[in-house]
């Protein structure tokens, strides 16, 4: 049997508003109520606002006639027959299409400056190191105005065209490129193309495997090669080169033919790239240094090749560093592309926000429509994001 | 005295040296500037073609720069007519008189001339603040906090836009321009987004759930949206949502826009700095009885503030980026002086709109990159003091 020997102390006397479940409750509560009343309040005065500015409510605009033109739409647009509705998924589309090729290019143009960042050779990192500082310390607005008024709007007109070898011009109306023409016959490539790239993931897994279980390594990055770009272009020959270019033919005001590229969209691509770019640049870098040197030396110790270290050590590691940066990256830009609406590119801010605001004034949902698709896009990302990152964490004991 | 037997085999050894040799130098190739040249620049025939590549790539950029900003320039002259190819007969380069011509547009845009002191008197005040703040060194900073972020905000604003009862007249909005509205609304979001931006950051952390809700939908919202939409929402919503007599001047609009864009952002900064404290501080400071706000005024904050302070200037050097978008809201920031001044007919040239865009560059280049080596240095400093 024991017994306590100390009575319990009493419970301590506190008064109700120093409990802090109470202290919690009541903070929580005025906040909430902060909010609520700042939120009335603005509705109250913007229905009253609208009203006496006399301006329809609600999404009934959608589907009424556009009535303006748009400089480049991926689908059919006229401003004669479309609404509103299309006119905000032109914008889209011609946002996400600068977006993913800008993505493309500053990756590509990023990985290049980070790794020279790198490079053993003093000018060649110092060059980069150079890049980086100024283009990440001047603003992307003033380096567009700069693509787009100082350099594309300089160059010469159509009659005093620059022609580029390979049938391309380029004039201050934009970029001419030659368009494919795919004649009958050419539906073989693609179907060819797609056989190829299976058969080449079929081989590789097969030589993964054959490799772990008996050491044989098989020469992978050749018939991977020979299946991708060897089988089209046999098919291309097979059936007699059904393609053709039109090349762009200047006449005394026009262009006519070819895949016409306009100076805003190339300034702003141009621009969003090479800014993005400095930033992968840096983010590159970091990844590379962040594995540390032993990781070098024990492949080494263990007899890797400098090339297979980099493949199968020094890469994997680092990419798991530089991934969630880089879809930030990713997404600045995509935010960026807004920046259109300086240059008068047909992107979604600029169509809808910019001309359908102004002809409809409903300011809140025009605004609100937007905001919610960038916002969607990058709620989905950070999302992956996420998965991803739970996919690659490093599991510690 | 005989020798010893071992003595007799030492002494017999007559090739054995008994002095040290001095150290012979590395041969030539491997050491000073020769053996850096072939290290750094030519050690594989891939690494001699690369350093020639990029040498004539540099020198070739070089030597139009210099061209354009120097020797082709032009100093001097009334109109456009000093800068072109025409009438000149030569190649030209930067046309400098079109810029010291709009100079002082550039820098107070539209502001009364008879005024423009006050302009004057508010860089002065600003600088003072800049400085006393930043070297690590100053006497008293914590007046000096007090300065930049309560006194100064005051002051400027009576300064700038007048008070009759001082015998200021009053100088509107729209008249402010150039350097003067990207410096004000720079400062603006530096002072508003720091304090801002830490309430968010302890909100989004706190225990209470109505409270981390509320941070956190405001920091993703504004995080994942452009802050061109930000800024239109400002700009064509704020005014729906007071009363009509209260609906705010554009500048004011564009500097709320810029303020709560640029809290989300710092509020993310700050949270990164307090994730990065060990959890005994939190637990020593509750430990000896100190509440929330004494525990976060005390103990927390002071430390995770240290170590954030790259990354703050960072997130300023943005910001001070991004003023430049105010320019698509219709406010004359530096830059919209400057396309508004490159299309005027009288100094229509082809080089008008580069030489008015390096003005820009070089404004810009000076400022952010002033910010980048502070939040350099001070990171050394850190990491130093962090060794001991």
């Amino acid at each position: 049997m024991s017994r306590d020997l100390t009575p319990p102390s009493p419970t301590p006397h506190v008064a109700f508003y120093n409990d802090p479940k109470i202290r919690s409750t009541f903070y929580q509560v005025a906040l909430l109520s902060a909010i609520a009343f700042l939120v009335y309040g603005a509705v109250t005065n913007a229905i009253e606002n609208l009203a006496r500015a006399n301006i329809a409510s609600g999404f009934g605009f959608w589907n009424n006639t556009a009535g303006f033109d748009i400089s480049q739409s991926l689908i059919y647009y006229s401003s004669q027959a479309s609404t509103y509705g299309r006119a905000f998924w032109v914008g889209l589309l011609n946002t996400l299409l600068v977006a993913s090729l800008g993505i493309v290019f500053a990756t590509v143009l990023g990985f290049i400056v980070g790794l020279s960042r790198l490079s053993k050779n003093w000018l060649l990192s110092k060059v980069a190191g150079g890049f980086v500082e100024t283009i990440r310390n001047l603003p992307l607005l003033l380096q567009l105005l700069f693509w787009y008024n100082a350099v594309l709007k300089a160059l010469p007109d159509i009659r005093d065209s620059i022609h580029i070898p390979g049938g391309a011009m380029i004039n201050n109306r934009g970029l001419f490129l030659p368009r494919p023409e795919f004649l009958y016959g050419f539906e073989l490539v693609p179907i060819a193309l797609a056989v190829g790239v299976v058969a080449a993931i079929g081989f590789s897994v097969w030589a993964r495997r054959r490799q772990a279980r008996t050491g044989q390594q098989a020469p992978t990055a050749a018939v991977t090669l020979a299946l991708v770009i060897g089988l089209p272009l046999a098919a291309l020959a097979l059936r007699g080169f059904p393609l053709e270019f039109s090349y762009p033919q200047a006449g005394r005001f026009n262009i006519a033919g070819g895949i016409e590229v306009l100076p805003e969209f190339a300034a702003l691509l141009f621009g969003l790239s090479v800014y993005t770019a400095a930033f992968i640049a840096e983010v590159v870098r970091a990844g590379v240094l962040a594995v540390p040197h032993g990781q070098v030396e024990a492949a080494y110790s263990l007899g890797l090749q400098p090339r297979p270290t980099l493949r199968l050590v020094v890469v994997p590691q680092a990419m798991r560093v530089i991934i969630p940066p880089l879809t930030s990256q990713y997404l600045n830009l995509t935010k960026n592309s807004s920046l259109a609406v300086a240059i008068g590119y047909p992107d979604l801010v600029q169509v809808f926000t910019g001309t359908v605001l102004n002809q409809t004034g409903q300011a809140v949902e025009v605004v609100a429509i937007t905001m919610m698709v960038y916002l969607v896009i990058s709620l989905t990302t950070s999302l992956l994001m996420n998965i991803y990152n739970r996919r690659v964490a490093l599991v510690e004991r | 005295m005989t020798m010893s037997e071992g003595e007799l085999a030492v002494a017999k050894i007559a090739f054995v040296r008994d002095s040290v040799i001095e150290p012979r130098k590395p041969p030539m190739a491997m050491t000073g500037p020769f053996a850096w040249i072939r290290e750094r620049l030519l050690s594989s025939p891939f690494n001699v073609v690369l350093t020639i590549l990029v040498g004539a790539f540099l020198g070739w950029v070089g030597y139009h720069l210099a061209h354009f900003m120097l020797l082709d320039a032009v100093w001097s002259g009334a109109d456009r007519d000093a800068c072109r190819e025409e009438v000149q007969q030569r190649t030209i380069g930067a046309c400098w008189p079109f810029v010291w011509e709009r100079l002082n547009y550039f820098i107070y845009g539209s502001y009364p001339i008879p005024e423009r002191w006050r302009v004057d008197v508010f860089f002065a005040m600003l600088a003072i603040g800049v400085v006393w703040l930043l070297s690590l060194n100053a006497p008293r900073r914590d007046l000096g906090a007090i300065y930049f972020f309560v006194l100064l905000p005051v002051t400027s604003f009576i300064l700038l836009s007048g008070w009759d009862a001082v015998g200021l007249p009053n100088v509107d909005t729209s008249l402010w321009g150039g350097a003067l509205v990207t410096i004000v609304v720079a400062s603006v979001g530096i002072v508003v987004s720091l304090p801002l931006g830490i309430l968010l950051a302890l909100g989004r952390r706190s225990d209470m759930p109505a409270v981390r809700l509320v941070c956190i939908m405001f920091i993703e919202f504004v995080r994942g949206v452009p802050l061109v939409t930000v800024l239109f929402m400002a700009s064509v919503m704020l005014p729906l949502f007071v009363p009509e007599e209260l609906s705010p001047d554009k500048l004011v609009r564009a500097l709320v826009g810029i303020a709560l864009f640029a809290s989300a952002y710092m509020a993310e900064v700050v949270r990164a700095g307090l994730q990065s404290m060990p959890k005994g501080q939190y637990e020593g400071a509750m430990a000896v009885g100190l509440g929330y706000w004494q525990m976060m005024r005390l103990i927390i904050l002071p430390q995770a503030l240290k170590v954030t302070i790259p990354n703050i200037v960072n997130t300023y050097i943005g910001l001070f980026k991004d003023t430049t978008l105010v320019f698509i809201v219709g406010i004359f920031d530096l830059l919209r002086t400057i396309e508004v001044a490159r299309i005027d007919p009288k100094w229509a040239t082809p080089v008008t709109s580069t030489t008015g865009y390096a003005v820009a560059a070089i404004f810009y280049l000076v400022f952010c990159y002033a910010m980048s080596r502070y939040a350099r240095v001070t990171e050394e400093r850190l990491a130093r003091s962090d060794k001991r």
